[in-house]
């Protein structure tokens, strides 16, 4: 039987979700029996590749290349899931929404600055007018909040898809 | 003695006092009805729309917290479409302002998140609203938090009620409504506010707490301000 192909990336959020899923610690070996991880920070490859089974999406939509990302993932893969409250919710990211992102950026790197004060535009990816939760810009078929996820709701998750089920968190659903 | 009524919720035929509510004889049966803005010891106003019930006759949900019984009253306590009007109000909540649980000194012990968990609401169906709210940290020992609020109205209620110094009111109307101090003044300058905190542990949320706690260590006491009703009795 083939091995199933997952693929993993981190957008405007902490990484807490990826580092969740490796403190599953040896119970992610019997993930990597059923499945490949073809895509995510651990990864040589620079593009979402084609034919992904299931997307493991970690944080809010919060720039360009955020929303590149997510567009590219939903469209080469059968199942996106929002990994962790950034994903689901917006979370921490989105507390930044209410301000207008020239005043903020302002606020961060031009008022009170002294060291060369500037708004940064070379090489980084412009900040979209609002953050916000995967399922406002792409379709999401698994949400898992939590900040992180707990392991064992990961592994219930990757466990459950990977057997061709859509996972119920029941009692394992927790936000925060 | 007054006279007993019976009523029948979920089919269990429960002997009632006239007066009573539906939540209030559900609760007293170890009947769970889920509910925000009920809480024991204070008036009920039927804000959350969570207790939300069927009444046998009524075209319409009532509020189990606002609706006395009477004799022969059969209630329906859930349904799928009781649930899923419960999912609505408690997702309406949660996009209306901005619930970072990450961040909350009550998280792990917020009334709001422990619901929506139990609903098995895994995230919204609605667009966030993310309004710019304020943060009124000029009490000395609490503070109130706008983002947290859900204007269920405890706070106002144990303070007019139990207290007795009604420093609290909610303001405007709608989407604009805000729990305001002393008509508008800084809590921190509520000149008829006697500091004694009971609004806070009144609070569902993370909305109103004391001031030096970190995220998740705010651990409130709801019950114990209710039950000072019962302790006055009818003095």
């Amino acid at each position: 039987m083939d091995k199933a192909r997952i693929g993993t990336c981190w957008l405007d959020g902490c990484s807490g979700c990826h580092m969740s899923l490796l403190d599953a610690d040896e119970a992610i070996v019997a993930v990597l029996q059923k499945a490949d991880i073809v895509f995510g920070p651990l990864v040589d490859a620079q593009e979402w590749p084609e034919g992904v089974d299931v997307a493991v999406i970690e944080g809010a939509v919060s720039s360009e290349d955020d929303l590149k990302l997510a567009q590219a993932a939903r469209a080469r893969s059968k199942i996106v899931v929002a990994l962790g409250d950034c994903a689901v919710t917006g979370n921490v990211p989105s507390m930044r929404n209410g301000i207008p992102t020239a005043k903020l950026l302002e606020r961060i790197y031009v008022e009170g600055v002294t060291e060369r004060p500037g708004v940064p535009t070379d090489g980084v990816p412009a900040l979209l007018k609002q953050a916000g939760p995967l399922q406002s810009v792409i379709k999401v078929d698994v949400h898992v909040p939590g900040c992180p996820p707990k392991p064992d709701a990961i592994l219930l998750v990757l466990g459950e898809l990977l057997e061709g089920r859509l996972p119920d968190l029941g009692t394992k659903l927790r936000f925060g | 003695m007054t006279e007993k009524v019976k009523v029948r919720i979920d089919g269990e035929v429960l002997a009632a006092t006239p007066g009573q509510t539906i939540l209030e004889v559900a609760r007293a049966n170890n009947k769970y009805i889920p509910a925000l803005c009920y809480m024991e010891g204070l008036s009920a106003v039927g804000a959350c729309r969570l207790c939300i019930v069927e009444v046998s006759g009524v075209s319409r949900l009532l509020p189990a917290c606002t609706t006395p019984v009477q004799e022969g009253l059969a209630v329906n306590t859930n349904s799928p479409q009781i649930e899923s009007y419960r999912k609505i109000a408690l997702e309406l909540l949660l996009v209306e302002r901005n619930h970072v649980c990450a961040v909350c000194v009550s998280s792990g012990h917020c009334e709001l998140q422990t619901l929506a968990q139990d609903h098995g609401i895994t995230h919204v169906r609605y667009p966030y609203n993310y309004p710019r709210l304020t943060v009124d940290t000029t009490h000395p020992r609490f503070v109130l938090d706008h983002n947290r609020c859900v204007l269920c109205s405890r706070c106002v209620r144990t303070c007019a009620e139990i207290e007795g110094a009604h420093v609290w009111d909610v303001a405007g109307r709608g989407i604009n409504s805000r729990l305001v101090s002393e008509l508008k003044r800084p809590w921190g300058e509520a000149t008829t506010c006697t500091s004694c905190g009971k609004c806070v542990q009144a609070c569902p949320t993370g909305a109103m707490a004391e001031k030096g706690w970190g995220v998740e260590e705010m651990i409130k006491q709801p019950a114990v301000v209710g039950r000072l009703t019962s302790a006055r009795g009818d003095r």
